[in-house]
């Protein structure tokens, strides 16, 4: 968007371009009006704010109204490139803007600006780009952040799937907040703020080629009210991360690694959704490893976990909020699973990608 | 889980437990060393670790992982050919998901993917099919895979394009069958097990019967198991049980599933398109006789052995591998030169490490308690 934008000096507002056909071509990319339209009709129309209006090559932003609400800035960015778009309870939109605010959220940051790049395949329809747009708008007004800056290219047919979205995203962290993996000491306690696994088996399912029917949906959701929640209830809070890729297994390894502590977790206290087991049992895969796009694993002391637990399960996105488990200072780097059989196994990083076995 | 749940119930495992205990105590050789259990199938070693059932077991049984992990046995050359195959200009190669990171002697045929080979993970032949059905103008090839599990599907996909003529698809046949290597197992001069846990699903394939010569000639027990863990400790127990009283027997401990005689539909598909090849390689294990089947020349025009040039060269195993040592029985996983080290899930020398159901990766993944975590720190 910014390389259309930045063009314009003329302070007085311009009329907004106008998409009047059905797909996106190469000529969207191309830098003149056809890319013009494409910016203003699609994305600055569902981005609708201020600060993006000024079409300006950056978003600008006072430093005294930054510092009113911390002491520190924290920024991101990640990459959204999900197939299929389009999923039970959320899109690429949704996440691209979820996942952003979730990883600054999860590190006490108050989420506040996004950015939005897309990389487009010609060909996509238009509308599907606005269904997309119009979920970043839903998603930011529902996590209070603004998009404020971004930028558009197209490609030829096969050099994206559809459309791969980045965002970043800048919040501040409020003073006294000083949340790190490193930080979890023996006697913690493990909270999750719901059952696991949802997003990552609605996305197998969603593929289509395995033909499975169970009624899942993407747990995909922005956390940052939440999270401000927790840290209300439970001010001595060590540690929060969102569970996405790798799941729950691999952000409890990163923890005892970090903090040279051992992880104990208690398989019948996990929370896994009845058909999420059951996808999971057919294709031989294991559901701490399944990605998560709303839930967050905890690190709280002792003393105060009670209390974290009923900040979150007052919260509409921390209802089947439980205590999965408790930092110890033994087999220290390591996470251990009690088994619902009353055995002992280790649940290690995950190597690559999940492969189903065959029989 | 409905129908699940009932077999993971700690309080029946703790029952199985004392039972395992109390057949242990009755037998004279648990006080000189412990007795060696074999569980044949992968399928098995997965669910002992999963659930930690070996940490629940008296010091005197000791479980041996087997060699049923049809991803594990199978060769270096095999996956060279895999490549050359999928890396053939027009090919469309489809595969289970595990087998994409077995190593090759160059390459897996994930890296193959990666170098731009059109390789597609299927969950069933069928979906293989159905790929050929819609890309008639690719040849489409179907990785074939395991015990008599996986070949009724195989040849009823055969028996389909045949049936609605769909000639650009083709087999590469890769199936085994257990019980020649379960007989070379036994026949080793080394022998030291002193019973079997059967595997479950192949025998609801081929029933009770072909197992009898291990109670017969080798005088060992041995109990079909299911895949639960209550399934597994049960087995243990009945196993014990033969031990104490002097019996050496089939048993059936999987009879909600495997029928005494099998599924006879399932075996006449079999017979219908495959017969025995003269041996088979096996990864760690060497040659085997009559241990793995190919397509019947009836059916030689779905054979992708016969109808792409194909290298079949005979590829050493990595000479520091102990997998045959580990697959009959003799070494612990962590007891091998490279396990952890040179070997590791990320690279896997020997095949043991590269499927969930080795017993490599299994022990690496979920094993020993306390052993000091292996990396590059340690």
């Amino acid at each position: 968007m910014s390389e259309a934008l930045d063009k314009r000096t003329s302070p007085a507002p311009r009329p907004r371009g106008k998409l009047n056909v059905p797909k996106v071509t190469l000529a969207h990319g191309g830098g003149g009006k056809a890319m013009r339209d494409l910016v203003d009709d699609v994305f600055v129309r569902a981005f609708d704010n201020p600060l993006l209006a000024t079409l300006e090559d950056q978003a600008r932003f006072r430093l005294a109204d930054l510092s009113a609400q911390g002491d520190r800035l924290a920024m991101t960015t990640d990459s959204y490139v999900v197939d299929p778009l389009f999923f039970p309870g959320g899109d690429i939109g949704k996440l691209a803007v979820c996942g952003t605010v979730n990883d600054l959220a999860v590190g006490g940051a108050v989420p506040l600006y996004l950015s939005c790049s897309v990389i487009i395949e010609e060909g996509i329809e238009v509308e599907t780009l606005r269904r997309i747009a119009r979920s970043m708008a839903e998603a930011a007004a529902e996590a209070n952040v603004m998009i404020v800056t971004g930028d558009t290219k197209v490609v030829h047919h096969g050099q994206c799937d559809k459309i791969f979205i980045n965002t970043s995203g800048v919040g501040v962290i409020r003073e006294g907040i000083d949340l790190g993996a490193g930080n979890a000491r023996p006697g913690d306690i493990v909270l999750v703020n719901g059952v696991l696994g949802d997003h990552g088996a609605t996305i197998l399912k969603s593929r289509g080629d395995l033909a499975l029917d169970a009624a899942i949906e993407s747990d995909c959701a922005p956390l940052g009210d939440l999270i401000s929640t927790l840290l209300a209830a439970a001010p001595g809070t060590r540690f929060i991360r969102d569970a996405t890729r790798g799941g729950v297994a691999s952000v409890l390894n990163e923890i005892a690694i970090a903090s040279d502590a051992g992880i104990e977790i208690d398989e019948t206290a996990t929370p896994i959704r009845e058909e999420v087991k059951g996808v999971c049992e057919i294709l031989g895969l294991d559901p701490m490893y399944l990605a998560n796009e709303g839930k967050i694993v905890c690190i709280v002391p002792e003393d105060q976990s009670a209390n974290a637990l009923a900040a979150l399960r007052a919260h509409p996105y921390g209802r089947e909020a439980c205590a999965i488990g408790r930092v110890t200072g033994q087999r220290r780097g390591r996470v251990v699973m009690n088994t619902v059989l009353g055995g002992k196994r280790i649940v290690d990083m995950l190597v690559g990608e999940q492969l189903p076995r065959i029989c | 889980m409905k129908y699940v749940d009932e077999f993971r119930d700690p309080a029946k495992a703790r029952a199985l437990i004392g039972e395992i205990n109390v057949q242990v105590a009755r037998i004279e050789t648990c006080k000189s060393r412990p007795l060696a259990i074999m569980e044949v199938c992968g399928g098995h070693t997965h669910a002992i670790f999963k659930y930690g059932i070996e940490q629940m077991l008296p010091d005197a049984v000791e479980l041996v992982h087997g060699p049923g992990c049809p991803v594990c046995v199978l060769p270096m050359g095999r996956v060279d050919d895999c490549v050359a195959l999928a890396e053939t200009p027009g090919v469309i190669f489809t595969t289970f998901g595990d087998a994409m990171r077995v190593p090759g002697s160059k390459k897996s045929l994930m890296q193959a993917k990666a170098d731009g080979a059109d390789i597609r993970m299927v969950y069933s032949p069928l979906d293989a099919l159905a790929i050929a059905r819609s890309n008639p103008d690719k040849e489409v090839i179907f990785f074939g895979l395991g015990f008599e599990t996986t070949m009724p599907s195989t040849a009823l996909t055969i028996l389909q394009a045949e049936a609605e003529g769909i000639r650009n698809f083709s087999l590469f046949c890769n199936h085994i069958t257990i019980i020649p290597t379960m007989e070379a197992i036994c026949s080793s001069p080394d022998l030291k097990l002193d019973g079997f846990l059967g595997p479950g699903h192949v025998s609801m394939v081929i029933g009770e019967a072909p197992y009898r010569f291990i109670a017969e000639r080798y005088k060992r027990p041995l109990v079909i198991s299911g895949f639960e863990p209550l399934d597994v400790l049960h087995s243990i127990a009945m196993v014990l049980k033969q031990i104490a009283e002097g019996r050496a027997e089939i048993e059936n401990q999987y009879s909600r599933i495997v029928p005494k005689n099998g599924n006879e539909q399932a075996q006449a598909a079999i017979s219908r398109v495959f017969e025995l090849r003269e041996f088979f390689e096996w990864r760690g294990l060497g040659s085997i006789d009559h241990s793995g089947v190919r397509i019947r020349d009836a059916y030689a025009h779905y054979d992708a052995e016969r109808k792409f040039a194909v290298p079949a060269l005979k590829i050493a195993d990595p000479a520091a591998c102990q997998c045959g040592d580990v697959l009959k029985g003799l070494l612990k996983p962590q007891d091998c030169k490279v396990f952890g080290r040179a070997c590791t899930p990320e690279t896997p020398l020997g095949a043991l490490m590269v499927s969930s159901e080795g017993a490599c990766a299994a022990y690496y993944q979920y094993g020993d308690l306390d052993r000091e975590p292996v990396g590059e720190d340690a």
